[in-house]
C-alpha cells in the first residue's frame, strides 16, 4: 500500500523556485485525497537551511540532499540521487515542475524508475482513489487525459503558473532528514552558468506579456514594447518572425517551436497570429491584439483589440498605463 | 563519426487538430506530416558535425511506413542512410516502450553521438531524448542552443529560466535540440539530393529484429495512456475598441478596460 506522495522542489540560486511551491500545494491536494503523507525532495548545494520552509505549502517531511557537487542540475548526477530516496519509500506518485529543468530531469528519472510519465500537466484529480491528468498536446491545440496502468508509477511534472499556490503558512514547518548523498561517476557536468540577474521577468513565469511580431520593423523599435512592459511589469515575447529577422533572441519566441505561455494578459502588438503562434499563448486569460488590418486572425482570439497603426497607439497606451498607475 | 538522429515524423504544424469518434485519438486522414521541426534542427546538426569531423549520419525512426518519406527527406538534406522500426507492437506503447525501441537500435550502430529533438510537436511528451540516455547508460545534455564536439567531449549552451547554463559530456552521449528554426536554420534538400537519397539504404526492422519483446515494450507494458481527448474552450473574438474615439481615446479606453472589466493591470 502506498505511503506517501512525493514532490520535487527546484533550488536555484539559494532559494526554491516559486514552481516548486506551486509542486507543493498541488501535492498536498493529492496526499490529502488519498490519505497519505506528503514527502519532499531536496537537492542541491545549500539547500539545508531552506528546506523546512516546504512545510509552507503543505509538505510533511522534506529529504535533503546536500553537496556541493550538486549546485547546478546535470540529469546525470541528479538522477541517482532523487531516485534513491524515492525507491526507499512506496509512492502513490511524484509530482515535478515542469521547468526546463525538471522536464529533463523527469524524464530520465522517469526510465529509471520504470515509471509512466506525464509532463507538463494543467490539472490532476484523484478519481476513486486513482490519479488523472491532464495535459496540452498539439501545443494546446487540444487536451488530453492521461491514467496509469495497474501498479504503475505516475510521475506527473506540472506546469509553472497554472496550478493554485497555497498561501505560505509559516507556522508549519516541514520536518527535515538529511540523506547521505553518494555522487556517482558522471561524464557529464556544467561548465558555466550564466545567470541575468537584472530581474528580467521570465516568459514562462509571467503574468503579463507584451509580444512584438513583423509589424515592429525593426530591432530598435521593441524600445517602445520594452518601455511598456517596465510599466506593466511584464515579460517580452516575440513571433517566429521577429526572431527569424534577428530583432529578438529566439529565446522570446511563443508559439509551437518557442515557449508556450499562460499569463493573466498577452498584448500581441504587430502579430498576425498564425496558427503556429496562437498555439503558444492561446491559453492566456486575456488576450489583447494590436495590428492595423482589421481582417488580422489574432481579433478573432483576443477580448480586446485596437486597429491602429502600433507606432503611434503603443506609446499613448504606455502613457495612459502610467496614468492609471499615478491615479491609483 | 558515426552519429545517430532520432527522428520523428509529426503532423504538420499548420494542422487543425480533430477528435477521433473514439474520442481517445485525433483524426489523421487528412493530415500533412513532417519531420518533427526539432529534429530537423538535429538533422542539421548532425550534418554540419559530419562536415567538420567526417563520417556518416543515421537516421533512427519509430514508425509506421508513411515515416519513410520523412527518413527520405532528412537523406535528401545529407544523412547517409536510415533504419525504420515498423511494428505493429508499438501501436499504445507509451514514452519508455518507444525509448526501448529506439535505444535497442541505436546500441547496435555503436554511435558516438546521437541527436534527436527536445520535444515532439505533436504529444509533446519531451521525454525520449532522455530516456533512451538513461537506458544506454549516457550522459545527456538537453535543450541544445549550440553545439561543439571535438571528437571525444560535447559541448552545449542550454537556456534555463532567466539566463543559461554550459554543459559537456564525455562521448558517446545524447543532445537534444531546443533553440528555434533562428539558431538552427536547417537547410533545404537540393535536387540532386532528392536524387541520390532515393538510393540511400533503408531499413526496417520489428521489434524481434532488435530482439526485444513486445511485452517490454508494446502497448502491453504502457505505463500510462491517454484515456480521453478534449478541445480547449473554444476563444470568442471579443471586442473592438473604437467607439470613433482617437488613439489617446482608444488607449484610455483598453486601459480602463483592462483595470476594471478583466481586472488584470
Ligand atoms: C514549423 C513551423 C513552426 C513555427 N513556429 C512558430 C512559433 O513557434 N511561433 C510563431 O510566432 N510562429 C511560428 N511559425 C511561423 C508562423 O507560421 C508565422 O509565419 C509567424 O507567426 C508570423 O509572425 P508575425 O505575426 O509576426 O508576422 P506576420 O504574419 O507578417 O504579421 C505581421 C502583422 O503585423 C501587422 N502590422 C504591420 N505593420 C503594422 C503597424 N505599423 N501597426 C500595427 N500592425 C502592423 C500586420 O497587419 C500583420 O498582421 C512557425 C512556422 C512553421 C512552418
Ligand atoms: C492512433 C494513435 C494513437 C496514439 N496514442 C498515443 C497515446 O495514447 N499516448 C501517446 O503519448 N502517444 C500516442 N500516439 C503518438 C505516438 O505514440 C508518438 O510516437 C509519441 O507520442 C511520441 O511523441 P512524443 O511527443 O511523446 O515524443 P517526445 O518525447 O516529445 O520526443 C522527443 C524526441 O524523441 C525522439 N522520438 C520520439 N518519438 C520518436 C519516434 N517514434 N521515432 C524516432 N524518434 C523519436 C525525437 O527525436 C523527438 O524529437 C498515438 C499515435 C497514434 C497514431
Amino acid at each position: 500500500m502506498a505511503d506517501c506522495v512525493f514532490v520535487v522542489a527546484e533550488f536555484r540560486g539559494g532559494d526554491f523556485r516559486r514552481v516548486s511551491y506551486e509542486v507543493a500545494s498541488e501535492g498536498r491536494k493529492i496526499a490529502d485525497a488519498l490519505g497519505v503523507s506528503l514527502y519532499g525532495i531536496a537537492v542541491g548545494s545549500g539547500v539545508t537551511e531552506k528546506a523546512a520552509q516546504l512545510g509552507f505549502y503543505g509538505v510533511d517531511k522534506v529529504f535533503v540532499a546536500d553537496d556541493p557537487a550538486l549546485e547546478s542540475y546535470v540529469a546525470e548526477t541528479y538522477v541517482p540521487v532523487i531516485a534513491s530516496i524515492i525507491e526507499q519509500a512506496d509512492p502513490a506518485a511524484v509530482l515535478l515542475p515542469a521547468s526546463v529543468d525538471g522536464k529533463d530531469l523527469s524524464a530520465r528519472l522517469a526510465a529509471r524508475l520504470e515509471a509512466g510519465l506525464a509532463q507538463d500537466c494543467t490539472e490532476v484529480v484523484v478519481e476513486d482513489g486513482a490519479l488523472k491528468a491532464k495535459r496540452p498536446i498539439f501545443a494546446g491545440k487540444c487536451l488530453a487525459w492521461c491514467e496509469w496502468a495497474e501498479g504503475a508509477l505516475p510521475m506527473i511534472s506540472c506546469r509553472p503558473n497554472v496550478m493554485d499556490c497555497r498561501d505560505a503558512d509559516a507556522t508549519r514547518q516541514a520536518e527535515v532528514e538529511t540523506v547521505p548523498v553518494e555522487i556517482p561517476e558522471a561524464r557529464s557536468r556544467a561548465t558555466g552558468v550564466d545567470l541575468d540577474t537584472s530581474g528580467k521577468v521570465e516568459l514562462t513565469e509571467a503574468e503579463i506579456i507584451v509580444s512584438g511580431g513583423r509589424g515592429m520593423k525593426a530591432a530598435e523599435n521593441f524600445a517602445i514594447l520594452e518601455e511598456l512592459a517596465k510599466e506593466l511589469g511584464a515579460a517580452v515575447g516575440a513571433s517566429r518572425a521577429a526572431v527569424d529577422a534577428g530583432w529578438r533572441p529566439h529565446s522570446d519566441q511563443v508559439g509551437q517551436t518557442g515557449k508556450v505561455v499562460n499569463p493573466n494578459l498577452y498584448i500581441a502588438v504587430g502579430i498576425s497570429g498564425a496558427i503556429q503562434h496562437l498555439a503558444g499563448m492561446g491559453s492566456s486569460k486575456y488576450i489583447v491584439a494590436v495590428n492595423k488590418d482589421p481582417e488580422a486572425p489574432i481579433f478573432t482570439k483576443a477580448d480586446y483589440g485596437v486597429v491602429e497603426d502600433l507606432f503611434k497607439f503603443v506609446p499613448a497606451f504606455t502613457e495612459e498605463v502610467r496614468k492609471m498607475k499615478s491615479t491609483c | 563519426m558515426n552519429i545517430v538522429v532520432l527522428l520523428k515524423q509529426t503532423p504538420d504544424t499548420e494542422s487543425v487538430i480533430r477528435i477521433a469518434n473514439d474520442g481517445q485519438s485525433i483524426v489523421t486522414d487528412d493530415l500533412k506530416w513532417i519531420i518533427n521541426p526539432y529534429d530537423e534542427f538535429a538533422v542539421e546538426a548532425a550534418l554540419r558535425l559530419k562536415e567538420k569531423h567526417g563520417g556518416t549520419v543515421t537516421i533512427v525512426s519509430c514508425g509506421p511506413q508513411r515515416v519513410v518519406e520523412s527518413i527520405r527527406t532528412a537523406m535528401a538534406m545529407g544523412a547517409d542512410k536510415g533504419v525504420l522500426i515498423d511494428d505493429p507492437a508499438l501501436e499504445g506503447a507509451d514514452s519508455l516502450g518507444v525509448a526501448r525501441a529506439l535505444a535497442a537500435a541505436v546500441k547496435e550502430l555503436e554511435p558516438e553521438i546521437v541527436l534527436c529533438g527536445s520535444r515532439a510537436v505533436d504529444y509533446d511528451q519531451a521525454q525520449r531524448g532522455p530516456m533512451v540516455a538513461e537506458l544506454l547508460e549516457w550522459p545527456h545534455l538537453g535543450l541544445a542552443i549550440s553545439l561543439e564536439c571535438d571528437g571525444s567531449t560535447v559541448t552545449i549552451e542550454r537556456p534555463i529560466e532567466g539566463g543559461k547554463v554550459t554543459l559537456e559530456a564525455d562521448l558517446p552521449a545524447l543532445v537534444t535540440m531546443g533553440g528555434s528554426h533562428a539558431v538552427w536554420n536547417p537547410r533545404y534538400a537540393s535536387l540532386p539530393g532528392i536524387m541520390k537519397a532515393k538510393k540511400k539504404p533503408l531499413e526496417v526492422k520489428t521489434l524481434a529484429d532488435l530482439g526485444l519483446d513486445p511485452a517490454e515494450c508494446g502497448a502491453e507494458a504502457a505505463k500510462i495512456r491517454i484515456v480521453s481527448l478534449e478541445m480547449p474552450p473554444e476563444r470568442q473574438a471579443g471586442r473592438i475598441i473604437d467607439d470613433g474615439l482617437d488613439t489617446e481615446g482608444k488607449a484610455a479606453e483598453l486601459v480602463r478596460a483592462l483595470h476594471e472589466e478583466a481586472k488584470v493591470i
